[in-house]
């Protein structure tokens, strides 16, 4: 559970101090979805940065699972990062000289995992969004689409507890943005991670069931209740087994047909 | 993951680690030239050295320098008897102590003696004018009616017109000389002490060198150059003064030319050149090669009237290409190898930083992910150990490649020896100028090498790593100091 309290951040550029984040308290449960909005500049990405352990508050704390964030050592930090965090960039952020399988790799490093457990993991986690036969394939040659499922499974396969998704459609078009979507929901509901995403997209912060909007460093909350899911859409446009399918096993199964379900 | 990212990335930036690498591989390769290149002219310099001296000798003994004393010097003189035939063939040999002066055979023992001194040898150089040829003599004629006899006379030697100082008078015609002058070196040596002194550096080719015994037999040893020149072989025979000797040996130096052309036990050389229990050089080999400094002042406090030279002395007056290509290595060459690999690094340090730079949201992705700065440095810094051992072994090849080339090249380097301004009392061994006044330069021509050693190889491998480190250590240092909030920031 995420408990945040009085959390500010301040910015000083030369003789400007910019207060991004203004005494924000937010309470996460486990196994939430929790979509933030807000204009640019905002602070709704400095709001995640917080969250995911990559930046300190200025002020106030950050508990996760009763450890502050804000205080905790730099390698602890690390570490927490590592076993516990994903995150999903808006950019997709893969190491372009890298395959599919090997970025995805990447996430295991820190934990330790020996090469070939680690080869076996990526393979799978590629498996389980639809990307099984693109195991070599070096960024450059996936498109948008499949290199943001790669930026998925690398998220995913250290099985964390917390998934962060900064803006994950932002350079997707409308229909990959819905499968894409659609994949991350299916996630969150099979594996029941604390899901906590950033968007632009009113589209997809309207189908969230809690929506934090941030303004001028901010926080508005709104509970919207279980709205009308990507991955139901999915499945109404193209009709056939996957309606039916939705809630009663792993949607990327359904969606992808590929491996065991991750 | 470590040997895959790192081999996909320098992949990547092919470009910029082929820059970096070569700008490391010149500046080994020069250092490496540079650093054989001297090794070269320091072997060179020990040959031209080893020449003068003899293998194994710290430093040699001469005479200090005294002014000359009126009448003690002056040019060579020949005497030749007058005899009555018309035409007379005559030959003198004009026999002297190189430089003129010499030491008493009994400091040998007392230069053995003094502290730190292992061993000491003495021996006589001699310098020997040879004139051979004939005098022709010229007739008197009376060109006048007034005496119709012609007179034979002593003419004066000289041209075929003799003078007329009057009518009536006889003149000279005809008769004049034709001379042959020939000088070479002598060195007389202690044949019990052979393993000191001038023959120590040179090396029997043909026949043999002297027996302990032979300290009054009439045998000589021949340097290969002189037996070429006067087409001597073993046994043949030549005279000095009337002595006649015959070879025994051929001798060539262990490295450049010969200064002396002749060996012949000292007693004899001591006879010859009326120079009895007289030594012009001590050869002297310290217990210690390190206290040479202090064995030469010992020497020169306890025994006066005596120079001691030690070859840092004798080094000192080497000049010719030799010296100057000396210079020039040590000098510009050595600052000229600091200066491209300073260069080098910089570029390296700044290459490899700039590509830190390029990979902000890289390795902010890698820290997000949870990765420790330490794995994050860890891949910087080997890339760039890599790219600094690629330039290492680039530079290793260019380095060897170019001083195999000079050895195969062998400029050839003069160099001269001796003081050409008579002053400074400079010892030198047989043929190495002499003391005192003698102003005479050798001339030795010595091909340069590049040898290269484990320890210059050792050096660019050692310089190629640090090369690497100092890049890494200055990229790693900006991407450890990255924070992962980088990775999201460069998107937004």
């Amino acid at each position: 559970m995420y408990r945040l309290t009085g959390v500010t951040k301040r910015y000083t550029r030369g003789k400007e101090t910019v207060e991004a984040l203004r005494g924000i308290d937010l309470t996460i449960e486990d196994g939430d979805q929790l979509v933030i909005q807000g204009p640019t500049g905002g602070g709704k990405s400095t709001l995640l940065q917080m969250i995911g352990g990559l930046d300190r508050p200025t002020d106030g704390s950050v508990e996760l699972d009763g450890e502050d964030l804000a205080r905790i050592s730099e390698t602890k930090l690390t570490r927490l990062r590592a076993e516990k965090i994903g995150i999903i960039f808006q950019s997709f952020n893969l190491i372009p000289t890298l395959t599919a399988q090997e970025n995805v790799e990447t996430a295991l490093v820190p934990l330790g995992v020996k090469p070939a457990e680690r080869r076996e993991r990526a393979a799978e986690a590629l498996r389980s969004v639809g990307l099984g036969e693109r195991l070599g394939h070096a960024p450059a040659e996936l498109s948008g689409g499949q290199q943001q499922r790669v930026a998925i499974a690398r998220a995913l396969v250290k099985k964390p507890k917390v998934l962060l998704a900064d803006e994950p459609t932002g350079n997707l078009d409308e229909g990959t943005r819905d499968d894409i979507m659609a994949l991350l929901e299916g996630l969150w509901h099979e594996y029941g991670l604390t899901f906590i995403m950033v968007t632009h997209d009113s589209s997809i912060a309207r189908r969230a069931p809690r929506l934090a909007t941030i303004k001028a460093g901010q926080i508005t909350l709104t509970e919207q209740g279980d709205g009308q899911r990507f991955a139901q859409q999915a499945a109404g446009q193209d009709g056939g087994p996957q309606q039916a399918a939705y809630g009663q096993q792993p949607y990327v199964q359904q969606q992808y047909g590929g491996g065991q379900g991750y | 993951m470590f040997g895959i990212y790192l081999k996909r990335e320098l992949g990547r930036r092919k470009k910029a680690a082929l820059v970096i690498a070569l700008g490391l591989a010149l500046g080994i390769a020069l250092v490496i030239t540079v650093s054989s290149v001297s090794a070269g002219m320091s072997k060179a310099q020990d040959k031209v050295l080893q020449s003068l001296y003899g293998l194994g000798t710290d430093m040699t003994v001469t005479k200090a320098q005294s002014a000359p004393t009126s009448g003690s010097s002056g040019g060579p003189s020949f005497k030749f008897g007058a005899k009555s035939s018309s035409s007379t063939k005559q030959s003198s040999d004009r026999v002297m102590t190189q430089g003129g002066q010499a030491l008493k055979s009994s400091l040998v023992t007392k230069v053995a003696s003094q502290k730190g001194v292992e061993n000491a040898v003495g021996a006589l150089s001699l310098n020997v004018t040879k004139v051979d040829g004939s005098f022709t003599q010229g007739k008197a004629k009376t060109t006048t009616g007034s005496s119709s006899n012609s007179s034979s006379g002593q003419g004066q030697p000289g041209g075929g017109s003799g003078s007329s100082s009057g009518g009536g008078q006889p003149q000279v015609q005809g008769g004049g000389a034709n001379f042959n002058v020939n000088s070479y070196s002598v060195v007389g040596v202690d044949v019990a002490h052979q393993g000191l002194g001038p023959l120590a550096s040179m090396k029997i080719t043909s026949g043999r060198t002297f027996t302990s015994s032979q300290t009054g037999t009439k045998v000589a040893v021949v340097s290969k150059s002189y037996a070429k020149e006067k087409k001597y072989k073993v046994g043949s025979t030549f005279k000095i003064s009337g002595t006649k000797f015959t070879i025994i040996g051929i001798a060539t130096p262990d490295s450049s030319e010969s200064t002396t052309d002749l060996f012949i036990p000292l007693k004899l050389a001591q006879t010859l050149g009326d120079a009895k229990n007289e030594v012009t050089t001590i050869y002297v080999k310290a217990t210690d090669s390190k206290q040479i400094s202090t064995v030469k002042k010992e020497i020169q406090s306890n025994i006066s009237g005596t120079t001691v030279t030690t070859s840092a002395d004798l080094a000192s007056t080497v000049s010719g290409s030799l010296s100057t290509a000396s210079s020039l290595a040590t000098s510009v060459g050595k600052w000229l190898s600091i200066a491209v690999l300073a260069a080098a690094f910089l570029v390296a340090a700044l290459l490899t930083s700039s590509a830190v730079s390029r990979r902000v949201r890289e390795f902010g992705t890698l820290k997000a992910l949870g990765w420790p700065s330490r794995k994050v440095t860890r891949q910087v810094v080997g890339e760039s150990m890599v790219n600094g051992l690629i330039g290492g072994a680039l530079g290793i090849a260019l380095g060897v490649g170019a001083a195999y080339a000079v050895t195969a090249i062998s400029p050839k380097l003069t160099a001269q020896m001796g003081s050409t301004g008579g002053g400074g009392g400079m010892g030198g061994g047989p043929g190495g100028g002499g003391p005192g006044q003698q102003s005479t330069q050798n001339t030795l021509e010595i091909a340069l090498t590049a040898p290269v050693s484990l320890t210059t190889i050792a050096l660019a491998v050692g310089l190629a790593v640090a090369g690497g480190l100092i890049a890494g250590a200055m990229g790693g240092w900006r991407a450890s100091r990255m924070r992962p909030a980088d990775a999201l920031r460069s998107v937004s």
